[in-house]
């Protein structure tokens, strides 16, 4: 009989961001999303405890609802800066969510290009270094680059998120050496951002010891968005729980797992 | 009076200031993050500021993104 007391128990620190700790290592993006019910439904089941939203000019000719009206007051919320195409419209975006009172937690997202949205890193630096200095909690998102990222630390950042891949494409991680890179040497909380497709790829980013990750796409597209969230929520704690317990070396060749010796038929076989 | 909100030329019958205009165009003015002619106007200020000929004002708020 196994001893049913002897539960297997990792004990992980919380996230900490700008000395904020979180237990829950997985940002949603609130974007996409069919209606507000499921927007709903998927941060309380994705358990995230930092959530993405933009900021956009009211629409003048109909009364909408306000998100905020659907994302809980105890969930820290983190304003991207999408839309701005150089560091001076990220600026002016992330000085406007801030005066809206709910808080100075921002996202840079700097893209110039229509075609691939791929940040621009050197405006990314750029903003990060004013706002920074404006008092603001800064998480720049970038094209993983180790320069960059170092560039960022100068600057006051607060975390550094890395793209897995395309915005929005759900290929998971193509940029996978580049975000090891990261995470062996930036000291500050990596968080793989975009391109997260599946739980697999969520897990799989963990492994590599990214501190947290962010999805929203793939969960607000998907037929059932709660379901899915909760499905990353479990795929990001296992790979984090993976990655704390030290994964095992790969080999390039088979590897048996049973003992070499003792057969049963060692005496036959050796005549 | 003729001004531009979000964009958008709009003709308005009588001087207004700040307050009433939020209050014109959204259910929940404490949502909303107002910017006249490129200067942020918190919430406590929108009631004493006047709106002149020609003003450019922002009206944003938060929607749902990644």
């Amino acid at each position: 009989m196994v001893n049913e007391s002897r539960t297997i128990k990792m004990t992980d620190t919380p996230l900490v961001i700008a000395g904020k700790p979180f237990t829950s290592r997985f940002l949603l993006g609130t974007g996409k999303f069919k209606n507000k019910q499921d927007l709903s439904d998927s941060i309380a089941a994705s358990g995230s405890q930092i959530v993405t939203v933009a900021l956009r000019r009211i629409d003048l000719e109909r009364h909408e609802e306000n998100i905020l009206g659907f994302i809980p007051p105890h969930v820290t919320l983190l304003t991207n800066t999408s839309g701005a195409r150089n560091a001076q419209e990220a600026v002016r975006i992330a000085r406007l969510a801030k005066a809206s009172g709910y808080g100075n937690w921002v996202k840079i997202e700097v893209i110039n290009d229509s075609k691939y949205l791929l940040p621009d890193n050197q405006e990314t630096i750029k903003a990060t270094e004013i706002l920074s200095a404006e008092g603001f909690v800064v998480l720049p998102y970038i094209s993983p680059d180790l320069y960059a990222a170092r560039a960022l630390v100068k600057a006051g950042a607060a975390t550094v998120m890395p793209l897995g891949s395309f915005i929005g494409s759900n290929q998971g991680l193509k940029t996978k050496e580049l975000i090891q890179v990261l995470i062996n040497e930036i000291d500050l909380p990596i968080i793989v951002d975009a391109g997260i497709g599946a739980p697999s790829q969520a897990a799989e980013a963990m492994e590599m010891g990214a501190d947290a990750v962010l999805a929203n796409t793939a969960i607000a597209t998907a037929q059932n968005p709660p379901s899915l969230a909760h499905a990353f929520a479990i795929a990001i704690e296992a790979g984090r729980l993976a990655y704390l317990s030290g994964l095992s070396p790969r080999h390039p060749a088979a590897n048996a797992s049973s003992p070499l010796t003792g057969f049963l038929y060692d005496d036959i076989r050796a005549n | 009076m003729n001004i531009i909100i979000n964009g958008t030329s709009r003709q308005l019958s009588s001087a207004k200031n700040l307050s009433e205009i939020v209050g014109t165009f959204c259910k929940q003015p404490k949502h909303v993050i107002t910017e006249l002619n490129g200067n942020i106007v918190p919430p406590d200020q929108r009631a004493q500021t006047n709106l002149q000929d020609g003003d450019a004002l922002e009206i944003v708020t938060f929607v749902g993104g990644g």
